[in-house]
């Protein structure tokens, strides 16, 4: 089944309260699923700071000695914060430089994201209770997406949990599953992408980055993904001042979304809206099969 | 003078047992708030008003009396009515007045996907447009949409008809256009009638079976009654 949902804040009215208007919306949706669950959120860093959230489900490693092994890759300072078994490095060095090493050199940890506005956290259980571990409620941000799972796909583990992010600020949740996921992972891998699950969701993260990568818009590249993609799809997708909904043309997976002047949400329920401020005055409405929404921020 | 439940306060299943237990009267329920499976099962002549959207499978298997959503529906609304009516006053989302065996239920709003899919006599009126694959595999009872239909309407469809006043999209395997005829006209006459809605019947198109793809003919009753005959001899 597996719950979704995203918050965009078009204005600021709201933007101090990100956090815990999305852990309030992820408490609605977890009936959908208590696998496992994640958030990622947009819209509190610097430009100029890539940050790099890495999870390590096992054993943790010596995060200062990997933070000095970045440094010396990356030629550039590289602090890190800990958080129980999520780690976050700040750097002015290339992001996806360090990403690719991590993934090469540390084979118990998952790089869960990185760019200047993304911070990604996910682990195995209640989703309440990650909302909690990561304190949710406190991030600032100007949009979130997050997931409660009942996996389907692949393995109830920490790193096949949504939201997936393999490219710059850019992350997907997705509510379905996808079938020529296997081909189109060696296909993007041919194409220089990579991957760290065996999930589907994954490999739709992976097409979005790789698209927006060669020049499309997110409207360009979800436009081409309803022909690229094979499968039962409800997507959420942040990007670096973006926010997008795209369903498969058969719409099995559900989908609600409303808007206000200072917001736009979607999720798997409307349950999950129904508390937000303002909603009274929210035009409501299901998104249209094969159909791109997008909104940025930008505009 | 009805009786208020405020869900704010009272859990749902306490909500649809107090339903369940009156023999008739008025209910007024208070934030709803997307709740599931508000005033579902209900079996006497009660008439319920709720005071907002609702989520998934309200007013499902409903047998008796009137539900009214003031407010947006999610997927399943009124699925495998039986009588009575169901009105919600906004949109309703995927698989609205599903399965449903009689009764009517009416959308004032737009119907998502699977309008009345299986619907197997239940009457359904809807104010705006429905989605695609409209009365999929629907077996028998009345859709009237006064918007548009989407792709595919009455795909694999029995012997359900279709109203439709504007444009459909696409027609699903199986399901044409047929004639109005007076009877027709007087059905959706009947039907917007009941639903307390204002159109011109003669505005409207009538859809239903091509009865192509039955895999038994009834057409062919009688040969077949008299196979079977042989056969026992």
């Amino acid at each position: 089944m597996c719950g979704i949902v995203g918050l965009f804040l078009k204005t600021p009215t709201h933007r101090e309260d990100l956090g815990r208007l999305t852990a309030d919306m992820i408490h609605e949706v977890r009936d959908r699923g208590r696998d496992s669950a994640g958030v990622a959120t947009f819209g509190s860093g610097d430009n100029a700071t890539t940050r790099i959230t890495v999870l390590a489900d096992g054993p943790q490693p010596d995060w200062n000695a990997t933070a000095t092994a970045l440094e010396a890759l990356l030629a550039a300072e590289v602090s890190v914060r800990p958080l129980h078994d999520h780690a976050v490095f700040e750097t002015t060095g290339d992001g996806r430089a360090a990403r690719q090493w991590l993934i090469d050199h540390m084979a118990d940890i998952e790089v869960l994201s990185y760019g200047s506005q993304i911070e990604l956290y996910k682990s195995v259980g209640d989703p309440d209770l990650l909302a909690t571990r990561y304190g949710l409620a406190t991030r600032t941000g100007t949009h979130a997406v997050a997931h409660t799972r009942m996996a389907t796909e692949s393995a109830v583990t920490a790193n096949g949990s949504h939201p997936f992010s393999t490219g710059s600020d850019t992350c997907l949740v997705h509510n379905g599953s996808l079938s020529n996921h296997n081909q189109l992972r060696l296909r993007l891998e041919q194409r220089g992408e990579s991957f760290q699950t065996l999930n589907d969701s994954e490999v739709a993260a992976g097409y979005v980055s790789w698209r927006l990568g060669s020049g499309d818009s997110l409207e360009q590249a979800l436009q081409r993904a309803l022909t690229d993609l094979d499968g039962f799809y409800t997507f959420a997708i942040g990007t670096v001042d973006g926010f997008a909904i795209l369903r498969d043309p058969i719409s099995c997976k559900p989908a609600v979304v409303a808007e206000t002047d200072d917001w736009v949400a979607m999720s798997s329920e409307y349950r999950a809206i129904a508390r937000l401020p303002g909603v009274a005055d929210a035009e409501v409405w299901e998104p249209e099969p094969a159909r791109v929404y997008t909104w940025s921020l930008a505009a | 003078m009805s009786t208020a439940i405020d869900l704010a306060e009272v859990p749902l299943r306490q909500l649809n047992q107090v339903l369940h237990d009156a023999e008739s009267g008025g209910f007024d329920v208070l934030n709803p708030r997307g709740a599931h499976a508000v005033a579902c099962g209900i079996t006497t002549n009660v008439t319920v008003e709720v005071a907002g959207s609702v989520g998934y499978y309200c007013a499902g298997m409903h047998q008796v009396g009137t539900v009214v959503v003031n407010g947006n529906s999610g997927p399943g609304l009124a699925e495998n009515i039986m009588s009575g009516t169901v009105r919600t006053t906004g949109n309703a989302s995927m698989s609205a007045a599903a399965t449903g065996c009689g009764g009517l239920v009416v959308i004032e709003g737009d119907a998502g996907a699977r309008c009345g899919i299986s619907m197997k006599g239940v009457d359904i009126v809807v104010g705006g447009s429905i989605g695609h694959m409209g009365a999929f595999m629907a077996q028998a009872g009345n859709l009237v949409v006064l918007g548009d239909a989407g792709a595919d309407l009455g795909d694999s469809i029995y012997e359900a008809v279709l109203y439709v006043r504007g444009e459909v999209e696409s027609l699903g395997s199986d399901c044409v256009e047929k004639e109005m005829r007076p009877e027709h006209l007087a059905a959706v006459r009947h039907l917007l009638q009941a639903a307390d809605m204002t159109a011109s019947p003669a505005d409207f198109r009538r859809y239903g079976s091509e009865r192509q793809m039955y895999s038994f003919h009834v057409d062919d009753i009688d040969a077949e009654l008299a196979e079977g005959a042989g056969a026992v001899k």
